[in-house]
């Protein structure tokens, strides 16, 4: 699935300006552990997580995740937006909270593969 | 065929600002490679836990690598507070982390479990007072 149709029917508020969102979301992890993303997360998820600091960007590059949507109008740190912009990590925010956007993403089709 | 290639990364305790750099750029040496994915990724988890490691417990420490035609080799040495038990610091779930750390959601006792199922060989060496130091081997795979 399409990464930009997720946000579109989700209505996620993107904070990276000037990333493509053109890219193939291929499942969803949640979690707000970064050992267990590194350990667990398969490349191309898109993650859910409530973690706004930077690392998170750290942990999305090196795993090759498709991007991080942050729950319950979570605002991601300054640096973090620098970051994620400079690494091509889209992050995106909702208000929802995360069983809610779970719920969402699974009936979109998403899975955790 | 003796390609051998070399380098190495200071890190800095608490400097969170550059936590996963060192390890990005490691990863972007295998790329460049041409390294297989799998083994870009298992090394690319290795390095990362084992570099927040030396971030939140350590003074300061050092990544070296060195990869040959046959295998990867990460050296991850720091001047901490070491580990007084390393058999329990490698049960899963098991952490000595402060909560502001857990907080961030590191110190989950998942860090040294997840090196070892990433590599294929793990050494770790420690004295109380004065330092880790952890051997990671990663066997490259001839391309099929």
């Amino acid at each position: 699935m399409d990464l930009q149709e997720i946000v579109a029917r989700l209505d996620l508020e993107v904070k990276t300006p000037g990333i493509d969102l053109r890219r193939e979301v291929t499942g969803g992890y949640v979690s707000d552990l970064l050992s267990d993303v590194m350990g667990n997360a398969h490349e191309g998820t898109l993650w859910v997580t409530l973690q706004i600091h930077l690392n998170i960007v750290a942990v999305a590059s090196l795993k090759g995740l498709s991007g991080i949507i942050l729950v319950n109008s979570r605002k991601p740190d300054e640096d973090t937006v620098k970051r994620a912009v400079a690494e091509n990590i889209p992050i995106m925010t909702t208000p929802l909270p995360t069983f809610e956007l779970v719920g969402r993403l699974y009936a979109l089709g998403l899975r955790c593969r | 065929m003796n390609d051998v290639e070399e380098g190495f990364f200071f890190l800095t305790g608490k400097d969170f600002t550059n936590a996963g750099v060192a390890s990005s750029s490691l990863k972007g040496v295998l790329e460049r490679r041409g390294v297989q994915q799998d083994i870009i990724r298992r090394t690319a988890i290795a390095a990362f836990e084992a570099e927040m490691n030396v971030i939140i417990y350590a003074v300061a420490g050092m990544m070296k690598y060195r990869i040959t035609d046959t295998e990867i080799c990460v050296t991850i040495q720091d001047m901490g507070q070491g580990i007084p038990n390393i058999e329990l610091a490698m049960t899963e779930g098991y952490s000595t982390a402060p909560d502001y750390i857990r907080e961030m959601g590191f110190g989950s006792g998942m860090g040294l479990p997840n090196i070892k199922k990433s590599t294929d060989k793990l050494v770790v060496s420690s004295v109380v007072g004065e330092g880790t130091t952890l051997e990671l081997v990663i066997f490259l795979k001839k391309e099929e």
